[in-house]
This record gives C-alpha cells, sequence and structure tokens, in this order.
C-alpha cells in the first residue's frame, strides 16, 4: 500500500524518475503562478475593487499582521517567503477535497524541502540583518557552552518541522485510505474532514514556526552598557 | 519458531507498543497546556490572541512527539527493513 505519493512513479529513466509528488507539486505551481498571475491583472486603489483582489487583500494582510505579532520588524521583507510557505502547505492540504488529488506534503521529499529551505532562510535572513559576525555571535549566547547545543538545536528543529508535517498530512491520508476498505462513505467523509481541519492548523503551524525562527535570528540586540 | 516469526511478531507488537506509549505522553503534556492556556485566558481574555497563538504553537511542539512514534509504527508495519529482506530471502529460496 502505497503510504506516500513518491512511491507511484510515472516514468522513469535512470536515477531521474518522475513521480507523482513531483507532478502535483508542478502542477500546484502552475495552478498558483497562473492564478496569481490573473487575479493581480488590474489592481486598483480606490474605486471599486474587484472580489479577487479583495480577497488578496484579506489573505496577504492577515498573513502581514500574524508576522508583526510575532515579532517580526518589517514584516513586507519577509512576506513573500513565509506567505508562499503558508499558502503552498495550505492549498496542498486544501486540495485533497479533489478526488484523486494526494497532497505532496504527505511525501517526506516535500516536507524535508520545505524544512530545508527554513534552515537556509534563517541564517540567511539573519546575516542580512545583523552582519556575518553579529550573527554568529547569537550562537554564543547566553555563553560559550551553549554553542553545541545551539548547534545542535538547529538542525532538530528543522527535523522536527519536516517530520511534523509529514506525520500529519501522511497519517490524514492513510486514515482516510485505510478506513475505505472497512466502512465505506460515512466514516472516510468525516476523517477527511478532520484531516482538512489538521492540515489547516499545521500549515499555520509551520508558517508561525518559521516566522518565529526568523524572528529569534533578526530581533534587534541591544547593546550592553556597563549600568546594564 | 524461525527468525521469520520472530521478526513479524516483535515488529507487530513493538508498532503497537510504540504508538500506545507515545500517545499517553502526548494527550498529559498537551492536557496540562490546554488546561493551564484556558485559566490564563480567563485572567486576562484581552490577550486572547498572543496565547491561543502561543498555545498553537506549544501543542504542535508536543504534538511532534506522538508524530514521531507513529512515523515508527507506520515504518514497522509498513516499510520494515527486516521484513523485506526476510521476504525477499523467501521468494529467493
Amino acid at each position: 500500500m502505497n503510504i506516500t505519493p513518491d512511491q507511484h512513479v510515472f516514468w522513469r529513466h535512470g536515477w531521474v524518475n518522475l513521480n507523482e509528488t513531483i507532478v502535483i507539486t508542478w502542477l500546484m505551481m502552475l495552478g498558483m503562478a497562473i492564478a496569481a498571475k490573473l487575479m493581480t491583472g488590474r489592481l486598483r486603489t480606490e474605486g471599486s475593487v474587484s472580489r479577487w483582489q479583495a480577497a488578496l487583500e484579506i489573505i496577504v494582510t492577515m498573513i502581514t499582521s500574524q508576522l508583526e505579532a510575532v515579532g517580526l520588524n518589517h514584516a513586507r521583507k519577509y512576506l513573500p517567503f513565509l506567505g508562499t510557505l503558508f499558502l503552498f502547505v495550505a492549498l496542498s492540504c486544501l486540495g485533497s477535497a479533489i478526488p484523486g488529488f494526494h497532497p505532496p506534503t504527505s511525501s517526506l521529499s516535500t516536507t524535508a524541502a520545505l524544512a530545508g529551505c527554513v534552515f537556509v532562510s534563517v541564517p540567511l535572513f539573519g546575516i542580512q540583518d545583523q552582519g556575518l559576525w553579529r550573527y554568529l555571535k547569537t550562537y554564543s549566547e547566553p555563553t560559550i557552552i551553549m554553542l553545541p547545543f545551539n548547534i545542535i538545536g538547529e538542525f532538530s528543529r528543522t527535523l522536527a518541522l519536516a517530520m511534523r508535517l509529514f506525520g500529519n498530512m501522511m497519517s490524514g491520508t492513510l486514515i482516510v485510505a485505510i478506513l475505505i476498505t472497512i466502512t465505506p462513505l460515512l466514516f472516510p467523509v468525516v476523517m477527511t474532514a478532520l484531516g482538512l481541519l489538521t492540515g489547516m492548523v499545521q500549515a499555520y503551524i509551520f508558517f508561525i514556526l518559521a516566522a518565529v525562527y526568523i524572528a529569534a535570528a533578526t530581533r534587534p540586540r541591544t547593546r550592553d552598557t556597563p549600568n546594564g | 519458531m524461525d527468525n521469520s516469526t520472530w521478526i513479524a511478531v516483535a515488529s507487530i507488537f513493538t508498532a503497537g507498543i510504540t504508538i500506545g506509549i507515545g500517545s499517553v505522553g502526548t494527550g498529559l503534556g498537551q492536557g496540562r497546556a490546554v488546561a493551564l492556556a484556558l485559566s490564563s485566558l480567563a485572567q486576562q481574555p484581552d490577550a486572547s490572541g498572543t496565547i491561543t497563538r502561543t498555545l498553537f504553537v506549544g501543542l504542535a511542539m508536543i504534538e511532534s512527539l506522538a508524530i514521531d512514534c507513529f512515523c515508527v509504527s507506520m515504518i514497522l508495519i509498513f516499510a520494515n527493513p527486516f521484513w523485506t529482506h526476510v521476504i525477499a530471502q523467501a521468494a529467493g529460496k
């Protein structure tokens, strides 16, 4: 039985294989890009705006307000990366309402890639904000003894990000698949609805955790004065 | 009992015990977190945005322990390397 969409391969040539995860991810990317292009075709700043522009404004303002509440100053700078993270994970969960759609985030490859993006982006934004030396010095806060633990902590929270999203999405699809063989129609529908809810919560959590990690790396540090 | 039976028994038993023990700890931890969040919401309702967000982040952290146990169980049942080795040996004979 397939626990991830990775195992369904469409085409293979040597070590390159085109499995369902890749196909669905690229279709989602295409769909999101085309939808974004169409929705932002004619943006207006006054007068009556189209409903798509209003919907996009709602989404962007909500994400920006969440980023500011977490403590990220200049939230607009991180909006493209974090907002896209949230939208991708949320849409890949909501898409399980479409029959035949297996969420790409139910494959460890996708979630590991997303967690890898967060892992790379935290030092990137930290160095961009504070400079290389001051960012590296944060690893030795509060004392230099904490240096190995801070480094291990970076890796372990990236791993936890990947595992959390993968575990939630994979278990949702697996439970529905198993229940279909036992009691068709009632319980699979209920479990799919529950899977939608937990998927949206997990999308929000992935996004908020990434924002918290970036905020921790870019928060302004007070200068030490002799009198404290 | 030969080797393959031992592998099957150990895998099935461990898969059940793993998820059982994993969910006990998670349930206790999350229950305590939510109880404290509710009591602090009752004390300071105007901070409900921060409290709710922090609660969700904390719940996700605790949940990831249960998810690790669940993944180990799923691997033992569906992607068990020892079992595939046994099956390959039995098929090769």
